[in-house]
């Protein structure tokens, strides 16, 4: 079987790099699933302050690209974590699907929680929303003539007033929600950070951020929706 | 008890298996693998193949049996052997599906035995500390923290039967590694080898084929011995500092 498994995988030393271990690739994906979980928060933040009316939430869309040094640096940083943590994901998925070519005829949870099971839909059923968003606010196509670039708030009520529109985003919200009720406390079993006094307190921090994510963002197709926010 | 089974038949590692239906008298004081050998009986009265299990001790202290029930390593009760789970756990006309641990890294012997030849490869790679030979020093000379001491004993009641690769959608075999890197990493007697020790085991389980751990938890919930996953936390701390730290031997060995 070594021999079989050596040839397989092309390997027979016995150490191995960093990128080549399923470790080091978790690993990468905890670092930049930290650095995608910041930026959603701060996003949301950034968001919410809609709530404030159209003057406050367009001055902010302005400050933010603002300097254009500091925005695209941002976007690079976020496409680069978005790119390596897919690629590891999708690399570590064939893994999984070499380890065991023979499924189970009957499979049963003994201790695994549905969010955590669900990481590779979840995951690109995020990818997808993503690149419709950016296309729905950001470039506006999906937005169509009503696009009004620079105009957040405008876009924003426009957006969410068609209804097929608001439930896509309500929904990839709750992928979020699932996809972060794990990953968040999973990034620092990766690296690593593992102890009876904090584990706990981390998953319910998880738990919390992504209810709060789930909650924060999914108001506003929701106030719009109602006719809160017009 | 009445009970009907689904048991995993496969001549040999290269003939092709199917589930067959059996059913079987058994009662309660029955071990679950005692069940199996009345099964046995009938099927060897009736001239027929016997089921192969793997079995050893019949005290949940060896790692030899085990086997999916209803798709549950070792069954439905927590922190026990198939050797040790009883038939009191299981009621009359209970239907239950007996299927082999499924990995690219554990193939099928014969029905419900797996080869785990990559544990003991893997295990070959690192799991081991270097001792001279001689008589043992005094088992106290070294000190040894309590909460160390603690740990390391609850690392090392693993005995490797491979129910954590077994339930694990991504059939890693990270829970087995986290706890043999873990139990001689956590002594000073493992402090010499404590780096190559994470980087060859990891590298061994690569190259078996095992999956990628996704912190999913699976794997402690069916561990017959409870092994945490707080080991696998630290397994990965010690494999990422090893990683960011290696460099090769710039001499060869002196020769005392």
């Amino acid at each position: 079987m070594s021999t079989a498994s050596a040839a397989l995988t092309g390997k027979t030393s016995s150490h191995i790099g960093f990128w080549e271990s399923t470790v080091g690739k978790k690993a990468v994906m905890a670092v930049t699933g930290a650095i995608l979980f910041l930026f959603v928060v701060g996003h949301m933040l950034g968001n919410l302050q809609i709530y404030l009316g159209q003057e406050k939430l367009d001055h902010y869309a302005h400050a933010v690209k603002s300097i254009p040094a500091l925005l695209w640096g941002v976007r690079l940083v976020l496409l680069l974590s978005v790119i390596l943590h897919i690629i590891a994901a999708t690399q570590l998925g064939l893994r999984k699907r070499r380890a065991r070519p023979r499924a189970y005829v009957k499979w049963a949870s003994a201790g695994s929680t549905y969010a955590s099971r669900t990481m590779y839909w979840s995951g690109p059923i995020l990818l997808a929303f993503i690149i419709y968003h950016i296309l729905h606010f950001t470039t506006g196509q999906a937005l169509g003539p009503e696009f009004r670039e620079g105009e957040v708030y405008h876009n924003v009520i426009v957006g969410f007033s068609f209804i097929p529109a608001s439930i896509v985003y309500i929904i990839a919200m709750l992928m979020l929600g699932s996809h972060l009720y794990h990953g968040v406390w999973s990034m620092f079993q990766s690296v690593g950070i593992s102890h009876p006094r904090y584990t706990p307190l981390l998953k319910k921090l998880a738990a919390i951020a992504a209810a709060a994510l789930v909650i924060g963002n999914i108001s506003i197709p929701v106030s719009v929706m109602l006719g809160i926010l017009k | 008890m009445k009970l009907k089974l689904h048991v995993w038949r496969q001549k040999s590692a290269a003939s092709a298996g199917r589930m067959v239906r059996y059913e079987v008298e058994a009662n309660e004081h029955m071990s679950f693998l005692e069940m199996l050998d009345v099964l046995n009986e009938s099927l060897i009265e009736k001239g027929e193949e016997p089921v192969a299990f793997d079995h050893d001790c019949r005290e949940g202290i060896c790692g030899a049996c085990g086997f999916m029930i209803n798709g549950v390593a070792h069954g439905p009760m927590p922190g026990t052997t198939v050797c040790q789970l009883h038939m009191r756990h299981f009621k009359d006309g209970d239907e239950l599906y007996l299927e082999p641990w499924r990995a690219v890294a554990f193939p099928v012997v014969k029905d419900l035995i797996v080869d785990r030849g990559a544990f003991d490869r893997i295990i070959a790679a690192g799991g081991f500390v270097s001792a001279s030979t001689g008589s043992a020093q005094d088992a106290n000379a070294i000190p040894i923290p309590k909460t160390g001491a603690d740990m390391a004993m609850d690392a090392a009641q693993c005995i490797g039967c491979g129910a954590c690769v077994a339930a694990c959608p991504n059939a890693s075999a990270a829970l087995f590694l986290s706890a043999k890197v873990s139990h001689l990493g956590l002594l000073p007697q493992g402090q010499p080898e404590r780096k190559e020790r994470a980087l060859k085991m990891v590298a061994a389980a690569n190259h078996e084929l095992f999956g990628g751990c996704t912190n999913i938890g699976e794997c402690e919930a069916v561990c017959p011995k409870h092994i945490r996953l707080e080991f696998i936390a630290r397994r990965n701390r010690d494999f990422l500092k090893a990683s960011c730290t290696f460099r090769e031997e710039t001499a060869a060995a002196g020769a005392g």
